[in-house]
């Protein structure tokens, strides 16, 4: 067992556990913070994704002990009141159905956004392509996200 | 409420208790605040003492409602849609209409479509519960207006309602049902409502709109709470290693090395498998991967899924001596075909295959010390199984379970399943801890409970003048409701009505018989959307695009001649044709194939526009047009949402999925050999949605079986080729085409 230190959605936190524990466990069952989701646990969903250091990642691939020292975010800390743009988006569209997904599919499609303001339709498919939602919703995230891309 | 101790007393031995209750208010206090006490969750009904208890609608002195609603949410919006149809009828400001978790009272919240059960599946939540919620609606109308005339002093007659108000024209004299939430009292008896007073379709203000669903904002925070997310106090972690072989048995157990995994509390040994528990989720996962187990042979089951499909399922599917259990049976088929001028033939496999919904499966449960009561965390399409489950490997009543229903991450049939309670129970016993056991997605996909694989023989007789006079539609396949009731054909006339759904032809044809040869080989099997109809309607509507080609005549025109007294019919052809331009030509490499039927009692037809890499054999669809006529349109934008959706679902498993068996195994361990669509490879979706004075139908399953066949039509129309095996992986494609 190890403390690892580091930021998550704002807030310093530190956390005791075996050092090759997936990120995923952490957020989800020692912090409590259960949007982020499992799905496979071989990183092929992305159910899991949250920002490593700004930057979307599968917090099923990583562990904690690489996370020392760096910044997580995860759905519940990606906007302050639940008025990211895609998030908005995602209610005006009705994007979810299941919802299971969904917060990854919201962190994966923030990151584009962050780097890429206004992306194409081709952006949004490579970029989204490896996050998969099982009810079908694929054609209203590309919807929500040209929304929110839009609207932001 | 403390969630650490199984709560004895439910609310369910009151309702029993309280024969012919039906309807009942909470008086005085809000209940506004009530459903945010579970932010994200699932909101239940309270079961504070001293309240009186409500059954289908709790109206708080703020004027907000709150509808039982006894359906799971798992994503197809029937949250929304049945406090729509209650809200239309009670007549309510849908501004403050809240869904509630209806208690698990089969009794009084069952649906009537299943014979009361309270289940969530086969598509039949709103056509089921029709009737019914939009009566408890105007029964709770009545109930407020009878208030409101006993308080006036007025006749009942006299008084009408607007949105959540009841009015006394007469005297100008208006109620809000908040205000009369203050003083109403409880009727004895539940007035009378006759179904000639329920609104006309013209008068609906609710059913119709496209209404945002409840259950949206907590999906896109990270707030909605799913079985997989509960947390309860005290609570150890646990997963499972079961049998990889359907009915198998942990012969010998080696956990020194899962003992040493840190965390790890105990190695236990069950009835199917082996149970590990520990502190924590990885422990528990880790203790799976590092545990060795020796299995018992199993007498059924040990079977490789690829010869036996395409030897013995097939082989017995054309031998047409051999009479199988007839599913339909019109006419006189074996004279049609003995007299005909032509017979053709065509035959269809299917693989197993997998849900594949993004939450594992898993439960949280809490066994009370003396083993006799239990609380179980759940999201489940079959409360009422689940009781009853939880009931039986306790050995208690059913009223010493307490259940509390979560959001589904995913249900497809899978959550119809009841098979993750035994473990989670025996485990709570064996820890004296509440136990949250979660499997791996590597056991999901090895404890499949999957759609059966068949093989399809279809015959169609013409006479001299070429009219279609005989079908015969032999299916292959094991039974899907002996899996869970080894007595269930007993009572089914010897018929899988699972297995055989939506092989009824939808086409006027004098002599039909549809038969089901039963194959019995121990797989674990279940509901997969669509059920028999996924599979069916592709080999059916195949064999139609076959006939029309051998008639020379448009597939299209082909179906039209055929359901000439269908206007229903009729209508979802022509719309569809019409969106898709059908007839034109199509761009260069790239083909139109076209589909109709009757699916979970609604009214499609699709057409898909594909191409294809001769090369590498890989399939993609550019457009998908599709018309659906579900009735009675409550929701529409939920509609259209679950067609887009089906037509995910159905490119992912004509293309991609498949599940194989060695020696009776599943061979495949997660998405990287279990493959879905992904977004990348999802067509531009045209949905018309085509509102009818039908009351309302199935709309979860209906778009699904009709992709496969489209598919199957198109790459027809573009190579010639008739593509006989679902899935059509790029290998089969390039075997096709070369005539490999």
């Amino acid at each position: 067992m190890a403390a690892v230190s580091f930021t998550l959605n704002g807030k310093p936190v530190t956390v005791t556990a075996e050092p090759n524990t997936p990120l995923l466990w952490v957020v989800r069952e020692h912090l409590s913070l259960t949007g982020t989701k499992y799905g496979c646990g071989a990183g092929m969903c992305g159910a899991c994704t949250v920002h490593l250091d700004g930057h979307a990642a599968r917090s099923c691939q990583i562990a904690i002990s690489a996370v020392a020292g760096r910044k997580v975010t995860t759905i519940e800390g990606l906007s302050a009141n639940d008025d990211h743009p895609l998030q908005k988006a995602w209610i005006a569209e009705q994007v979810p159905q299941c919802g299971y997904c969904q917060s990854g599919q919201i962190m994966q499609a923030a990151d584009l956004l962050s780097r890429s303001p206004h992306p194409t339709r081709d952006e949004i498919v490579q970029h989204m392509n490896g996050n998969i939602c099982r009810c079908g919703t694929y054609p209203r995230i590309v919807r929500a996200i040209e929304r929110a891309a839009k609207e932001a | 409420m403390n969630e650490m101790s199984p709560l004895g007393l439910s609310r369910r031995g009151f309702l029993t208790g309280a024969a012919g209750l039906t309807f009942a208010f909470t008086l005085g206090g809000t209940v506004a605040a009530r459903a945010d006490q579970i932010p994200g969750g699932v909101p239940e009904f309270a079961t504070t003492p001293g309240t009186e208890l409500t059954v289908w609608v709790r109206i708080g002195t703020d004027g907000i409602i709150e509808i039982a609603t006894p359906t799971a949410e798992m994503g197809q919006g029937v949250w929304t849609a049945l406090p729509m149809m209650f809200a239309e009828e009670l007549d309510a400001d849908w501004d403050h209409v809240r869904p509630i978790m209806s208690p698990i009272e089969p009794k009084v919240f069952g649906n009537p479509y299943f014979r009361g059960m309270m289940v969530t599946y086969g598509s039949g939540s709103v056509q089921g519960y029709w009737p019914k919620v939009r009566m408890e609606g105007a029964i709770a109308r009545r109930v407020l207006m009878q208030a409101a005339a006993d308080k006036w002093g007025v006749p009942l007659s006299e008084l009408k309602t607007e949105p959540s108000v009841v009015v006394h024209a007469a005297s100008s004299r208006r109620l809000s049902y908040g205000e009369i939430a203050a003083f109403a009292t409880m009727p004895a008896t539940m007035p009378k409502v006759d179904k000639s007073e329920l609104k006309k379709k013209a008068d609906f203000r609710i059913v119709g709109k496209a209404m945002p669903r409840f259950d949206i904002p907590a999906k896109t925070d990270g707030a909605a709470r799913y079985g997989i997310d509960v947390h309860v106090p005290n609570m150890v972690y646990a997963t499972t290693l079961r049998s990889p072989v359907e009915g198998g048995k942990p012969a010998t157990i080696d956990d020194s090395a899962a003992m040493r995994v840190p965390g790890m509390l105990k190695v236990v040994k069950m009835k199917d498998g082996v149970g590990l528990v520990a502190e924590t989720l990885e422990a528990a996962f880790a203790g799976r991967a590092a545990v060795r187990v020796a299995w018992s042979k199993v007498a059924l089951g040990g079977y490789d899924s690829e010869p036996m499909l395409d030897g013995h399922y097939r082989q017995r599917a054309k031998k047409v001596d051999e009479k199988g259990v007839p599913f339909i049976h019109v006419g006189d088929a074996d004279k049609a075909f003995a007299g005909a001028a032509k017979v053709l033939s065509g035959d269809y496999t299917s693989d197993y295959v997998y849900h594949a919904q993004m939450e594992p499966m898993n439960t949280t449960a809490s066994v009370s010390d003396a083993g006799d009561k239990a609380e179980i965390w759940i999201g489940t399409q079959v409360p009422g199984e689940v009781l009853g489950e939880a009931a039986k490997v306790l050995k208690t009543k059913p009223e010493n379970i307490t259940i509390h229903q979560q959001f589904l991450g995913g249900g497809y049939g899978r959550r119809g399943a009841t098979d993750t309670i035994e473990p989670a129970l025996e485990l709570a016993k064996a820890m004296k801890r509440p136990v949250k056991l979660v499997w791996t997605r590597e056991e999901d996909v090895k404890s499949a409970k999957m759609r059966p694989m068949t093989a399809h023989y279809l015959r169609a007789a013409f006479d001299a003048d070429n009219k279609l006079i005989g079908w015969n539609h032999r299916v292959v396949a094991e039974s899907v409701l002996t899996y869970g009731n080894p007595n269930a054909l007993k009572f089914t006339h010897g018929i899988d009505f699972i297995v055989m759904s939506g092989a009824k032809p939808d086409y006027a044809i004098p002599n039909q018989l549809v038969e089901w040869l039963h194959e019995v080989r121990g797989t674990a099997l279940n509901s997969w959307r669509g059920i028999g109809a996924g599979y069916n309607k592709y080999a059916i509507e195949c064999f139609m695009d076959e006939l029309a080609h051998a008639q020379k005549m448009d597939p299209v025109a082909f179906r039209l001649a055929l359901t000439k007294d269908n206007p229903r019919a009729q209508a979802v052809i022509k719309a569809t044709a019409e969106m898709a331009g059908w007839g034109r030509t199509a761009p260069e490499g790239h083909a139109y194939g076209f589909s109709f039927g009757q699916i979970v009692n609604s009214w499609t037809a699709s057409v898909v526009e594909i191409s294809l890499d001769r090369a590498t054999g890989e399939i993609r669809a550019h457009n998908y047009w599709t018309a659906i006529d579900p009735g009675t349109v409550v929701n529409p934008d939920t509609v259209k949402a679950q067609m887009e959706g089906n037509v995910v679902f159905g490119l992912s498993q004509i293309l991609k999925e498949r599940v194989t068996l060695k020696d009776g195994e599943v061979q495949q361990n997660n998405y990287y050999d279990y493959p879905v669509l992904r977004l990348a490879e999802v067509p531009e979706i045209h949905v018309k949605v085509m509102d009818t004075d039908n009351p309302p139908t199935g709309m979860g399953e209906a778009g699904l079986p009709l992709v496969g066949s489209s598919v199957g039509n198109a790459v027809f129309a573009l190579t010639g080729v008739r593509l006989r095996q679902m899935p059509f992986t790029p290998e089969r494609v390039k075997g096709a085409l070369t005539g490999a």
